[in-house]
């Protein structure tokens, strides 16, 4: 779709070829999968527990100033550690093999405003299954953004640094909003929809609980420190937004990502599936705690490659993808945090206007097409 | 107000405070074994028995409710980090001063969970529970004359009736491969010592296998005697015979291990129990696929196994992975996936 294809080289064998030494890679983990997998995402949990509690302990004390930043600094990282490592990574199923009922992704809720069935439709099956597919995954801008210069330009995409920088700060709200396909269902006779409204319902009552959790009842329980509580939870709830928005941009929006349309995945082969993943994906590069803090979806293009694999074992599957983008000739795009934060609002401006009319035959252009 | 009532009110606003999580999520780091928690228990100490068993020293949580001599509790045990629940009998006496229990396991040839309670288990693990069950027990009314009739770990809930109950007449044939594979060897024959217990050994790689036919020429009075029998199928199924044959199917009492084996095979007849319907699925079509042609309302999702949205509880029977090739057998609480599983023999999808 993009002007250039960087697949082109490829031959249908080659593309089965390598959907093959995917599966292996695959097969491979789930074979080794087992005590230490299962002993690692349990100690993450109970870390974000005692986190999440002494943080919350500490923050009684946040008229103290240093109480509050010591407070607000680890339930921050306690919400993070929620949304990403952990839930996340279980509501793909990624530790269903451990048959533990507590850690399953049919049974975990997490500290979002969006409850975790609802989620798990709109991100494991339509952003997962029809990645970066123009029409079919919303994931691509969210229905408010233009990401690519094919999509139709309209005044609204003036708006779009805005609404993305909007989208951040109420990042878990833009989700819900997102999960409920608000945009669509708000039209007309759509909002009387009885599974619609259920849904809507459900969205409601899970804003409800967190609301009354973070806004009111921690913060009474606070006493004397109810303002400072209250402040020091917002801000955690903005520090988790703009963070958990930052890593899920620089997943599929960076420079160098390819977004597909609608009629090439007709009839798409295994192969031609993991292809897509491939070049639709884009990672992070960093330490163990960025990848930790990531939820390893600095990890982003194995993710998309094995969305079930436990979390923690991205990293070493991530030198066999490598290898492979290598022997196949393909762009694998990563880079530090900031540089794919940066690429990725440099689309979003971008793109907020008009494509700018090509000019015929640039000497660039030309020596790319006699390239492919 | 009443307690109970201002408890659950108290409940109700700590769950606000923990919300999305429950109070008990965060109780479960600090006391697993609290009352009002899932049933768990802690393993406390491993006491070999011979070669392939092992006597498991277990402390269970405080909503155990006890268990009657001869009965069997389920434990759910992580091996390899996937959770596998077995049935075990329980062979300490129901009135333990320091509210230990014991199961006894024997381990049985490439038995994942076996293996790993005999072998590999240490002190200190969590282990899951239900609460006790099984009728294999005793009847309230003494009965003048006892017999119990045992094969291999067959012995484990008829150990625990021994050391819950005594009475005036008791015999036991017990059969095993040989002396060393007896367990409890040395208890039975404190028992024997004591003029507690009469034994009869069946030492089945010198004797060969016991023909219950010839019972009488052990026990000559077994027809008179209430017999408790636990061991191989070979073995009930002869007794069950023999018993009725005489007359006297009302005195024996059997416990079967391990009902129904699963034989994973190609394709099978797949029930859909929640719709009732039941149709047959051939080793290749996955189970969604056989559902929604079947006209059974199936959740689906991606159908190609990465969204999760199509699981669904196994109920029985065995199915396949088609990925993998994996074969999962049903057990409480497993779940598949519809859109990459197909039959593995006949089974029964709880849709």
């Amino acid at each position: 779709m993009t002007a250039i294809d960087p697949t082109a080289h490829l031959t249908a064998e080659q593309i089965e070829e390598l959907g093959r030494e995917l599966d292996a890679i695959r097969d491979e983990v789930i074979a080794s999968r087992g005590e230490k997998d299962a002993a690692y995402i349990r100690k993450v949990i109970s870390a974000q527990r005692k986190l999440e509690l002494v943080s919350r302990g500490v923050l009684l004390f946040s008229f103290f100033p240093p109480a509050w930043l010591i407070g607000t600094a680890g339930l921050s990282v306690a919400k993070i550690m929620d949304n990403m490592e952990i839930g996340h990574n279980i509501l793909h199923g990624q530790w269903d093999w451990m048959r533990d009922p507590k850690i399953h992704s049919t049974t975990w809720e997490w500290d979002h405003v969006s409850p975790s069935d609802q989620w798990r439709h709109s991100h494991n099956e339509l952003h997962h299954t029809y990645t970066n597919v123009i029409g079919k995954d919303n994931d691509l801008g969210y229905g408010i953004m233009r990401v690519d210069e094919d999509q139709k330009w309209h005044p609204f995409h003036l708006g779009q640094p805005l609404w993305n920088f909007i989208n951040a700060c109420f990042f878990e709200y833009g989700i819900a909003a997102y999960d409920l396909e608000l945009g669509k269902n708000l039209h007309k006779r759509r909002r009387k929809n009885p599974e619609f409204r259920a849904r809507a319902k459900a969205v409601g009552r899970k804003i409800r609980k967190q609301v009354l959790k973070d806004y009111v009842i921690h913060p009474l329980l606070s006493g004397p420190s109810f303002l400072t509580t209250l402040a020091a939870t917002f801000t955690a709830n903005l520090v988790r937004n703009i963070w958990s928005h930052s890593v899920i941009m620089c997943g599929h929006f960076p420079e160098g990502v390819q977004v597909f349309e609608r009629r090439s995945i007709k009839g798409e082969t295994r192969g031609q599936w993991y292809l897509r993943q491939m070049m639709g994906s884009a990672n992070i590069s960093g330490s163990r705690a960025m990848h930790f803090m990531t939820g390893n979806l600095s990890h982003q293009i194995e993710h998309h490659l094995f969305p079930d694999l436990p979390s923690n074992r991205y990293a070493e599957v991530a030198v066999k993808v490598r290898a492979l983008f290598e022997k196949y000739e393909l762009e694998y795009v990563t880079g530090p945090l900031p540089k794919q934060v940066f690429s990725a609002w440099h689309k979003v401006f971008r793109l907020s206007l008009p494509n700018k009319k090509p000019k015929v035959k640039t000497p660039d252009r030309e020596q790319e097409l006699v390239a492919a | 107000m009443t307690s109970a009532a201002l408890r659950s009110r108290a409940w109700k606003l700590l769950e606000m405070i923990t919300t999305p999580l429950l109070p008990s999520d965060y109780l479960d780091l600090v006391s697993p074994l609290r009352a009002g928690a899932d049933l768990r228990g802690r393993i406390e100490a491993v006491h070999p028995e011979t070669g392939d068993a092992a006597t498991l020293v277990i402390r269970p949580g405080r909503g155990w409710r006890g268990h009657t001599a001869g009965q069997y509790v389920r434990i759910g045990v992580d091996v390899d980090g996937r959770r596998l629940w077995r049935a075990y009998s329980l062979t300490s006496p129901t009135n333990r001063q320091d509210g230990r229990v014991t199961i006894t396991v024997k381990a049985i040839p490439d038995g994942k969970v076996s293996n790993h309670l005999v072998r590999r288990v240490k002190p200190g693990t969590l282990v899951q529970l239900d609460q006790p069950t099984g009728d294999f027990v005793l009847p309230k009314a003494k009965p003048a004359k006892v017999l119990y009739l045992t094969a291999g770990s067959g012995i484990t809930p008829v150990m625990g009736m021994l050391r819950d109950v005594e009475f005036d007449d008791v015999v036991m044939v017990h059969c095993a491969p040989r002396p060393q594979d007896v367990i409890f060897r040395d208890d039975l024959h404190d028992l024997v010592a004591d003029k507690k217990l009469r034994l009869t050994e069946v030492h089945t790689d010198t004797d060969g296998v016991l023909d219950i036919a010839r019972l009488g020429e052990l026990v000559p009075d077994w027809a008179e005697r209430e017999t408790w029998a636990c061991g191989p199928a070979g073995l009930l199924d002869a007794a069950e015979e023999f018993w009725s044959e005489h007359g006297v199917e009302e005195r024996l009492h059997t416990e079967r291990f391990r009902p129904g084996i699963v034989v994973a095979g190609d394709g099978g007849e797949v029930t859909f129990s929640a719709t009732g319907k039941t149709v047959d699925a051939d080793g290749a079509t996955p189970l969604l696929d056989v559902g929604e042609e079947a006209g059974v309302l199936m959740p689906s999702g991606c159908r190609m196994g990465i969204c999760f949205g199509c699981v669904t509880p196994l109920k029985a029977g065995a199915v396949r992975d088609l990925r993998t090739g994996e074969i999962t057998e049903a057990e409480p609480g497993v779940l598949i996936q519809t859109c990459v599983s197909a039959a593995a023999g006949p089974c029964d999808i709880q849709r």
